[in-house]
């Protein structure tokens, strides 16, 4: 069996062409990155709003009771809603890239607002007293003390996007996901295997890669006083799918 | 609507199989994860061993872990133990991390009066460090509770039947009706699980929940 899905893996036949492992694999980054980029331009500058005013901070929580509907059922009702009224490719590629934004921006809302939340209420109080203006606290102070937070909230958001794009391939998105449904619908089990693999290195080294940003842009000053860590340790990270 | 009323039977069935499929693994992973938990808080070097590698089980996708399930298990795809063991698996991934946390968060005093009074060890985790880490780990149960639930529905691709299966249908045959009792069905069982972890919490630490008498 295992030699079945390494040959599958390693054979150049399988990398190549349209429908070719490599092709699939940057399908899928580009998916992923499409969609954590959309969501971060929606809920960064929402999160550090609702934490700098402390208005609206019913948008987070809002945003967090998404998550108790189920993944597939948000999928499968927007492609059957809103794929009829759109031709082509979009009919399953526009609500599918819609869907992942509305998973992608609850945990980087809610990282961003509580980076912005737990930053020192001295570290703020100096800044002002420093004839700082609002807009510069906010650029120059809680904005880098919140960094770390919106990180984890982007990785977060990543794996949730890369797994659930692997499930769109059920509504006929490309990506990885294509090998594993396309596998299982001709109980090609060495095809569904290679995918899943191949699926689950992806979210390895993307998350290896966050680890990697988080550590090189982080401010030192917020990472190397362990007694301040405590309470900048992200929230669980969840996924639904 | 109609379509709901027609079908409370298999709605009934598909309801009674995701519960099992989403309940049974958060009971384990709470189990193991207790074990792990009370093993990485009192070893250092554990520690990073445990919180690291939950971390990195959690990344692979559901999808994936659900069919690769048979490769390490040896069991045939269609089985329901694939689900089982990898929800058990994702609980556990995400409640190891909660278990340390709440065992750190239990005040040194009262760990050090135990000892003083004649606790040792297993009796002071049992009846003093858990109890006073409940809210934590209750926090995290209700995280976990609500992503299995959601997750479990994934299991449909793979052949294995619970409330998915009326998502897939539905979407499949475009029955409106069918969709929205999946979509409702795992949402009222998300809200009925973190429900009942609310409840236990409340009976588990009552010390928290004396009403006037203890601002007063």
């Amino acid at each position: 069996m295992i030699g079945t899905i390494l040959d599958w893996l390693l054979s150049a036949q399988t990398w190549q062409g349209d429908d070719g492992i490599l092709a699939r694999l940057l399908e899928h980054i580009g998916y992923t990155l499409l969609v954590v980029v959309i969501a971060a331009a929606i809920a960064i500058p929402l999160g550090l709003w609702v934490g700098h005013t402390g208005r609206g901070r019913w948008l987070v929580s809002g945003a967090n009771a998404v998550r108790a509907v189920p993944t597939l059922g948000l999928l499968f009702a927007l492609v059957l809603w809103l794929g009829p009224r759109l031709s082509g490719e979009l009919y399953f590629v526009l609500p599918s890239v819609l869907v992942l934004v509305l998973l992608a921006v609850p945990p980087i809302l809610s990282g961003t607002y509580s980076g912005v939340a737990a930053v020192d209420p001295a570290a703020r109080d100096a800044a002002r007293g420093m004839g700082m203006t609002g807009r510069q606290v906010l650029r120059d102070v809680e904005l880098p003390c919140a960094l770390p937070l919106i990180l984890s909230g982007l990785s977060s958001a990543m794996l949730q996007v890369v797994a659930t794009a692997t499930i769109a391939a059920y509504v006929g998105l490309g990506g990885l996901g294509r090998f594993i449904i396309d596998g299982l619908a001709v109980q090609d089990y060495a095809q569904t295997a290679g995918g899943a693999i191949l699926v689950a290195l992806l979210a390895l080294v993307l998350e290896g890669l966050m680890a990697a940003i988080q550590r090189l842009v982080v401010s030192p000053g917020l990472t190397d006083n362990p007694g301040r860590q405590r309470s900048r340790r992200p929230s669980l990270r969840s996924r639904t799918t | 609507m109609d379509w709901i009323l027609a079908h409370l039977d298999d709605i009934g069935r598909l309801t009674a199989r995701h519960v099992v499929l989403a309940g049974v693994p958060l009971v384990l992973g709470l189990v193991i994860s207790l074990g792990l938990g009370w093993v990485a808080h009192r070893v250092r070097g554990l520690r990073g061993i445990a919180l690291t590698g939950s971390g990195l089980l959690y990344t692979i996708p559901s999808l994936a872990l659900f069919v690769l399930m048979p490769l390490v298990l040896g069991t045939s795809i269609l089985s329901p133990i694939n689900v089982i063991v990898a929800m058990t698996l994702y609980t556990v991934a995400l409640l190891v991390r909660t278990v340390v946390d709440g065992l750190d968060s239990v005040p040194p005093a009262a760990r050090q009066a135990a000892t003083a009074i004649g606790y040792g060890p297993a009796r002071r985790f049992v009846g003093v460090e858990l109890p006073l880490a409940v809210p934590v780990i209750a926090a995290g149960l209700r995280v976990a509770s609500v992503s299995n639930v959601s997750i479990v529905s994934v299991a449909s691709l793979v052949g294995v039947s619970q409330l998915g299966d009326l998502l897939v249908d539905g979407f499949n045959r475009a029955i409106g009706g069918e969709l929205l009792a999946g979509t409702l069905g795992c949402i009222v069982l998300a809200l009925v699980f973190d429900a009942l972890i609310r409840l236990g919490e409340r009976l588990l630490t009552p010390w928290l929940h004396t009403g006037r008498e203890a601002s007063a």
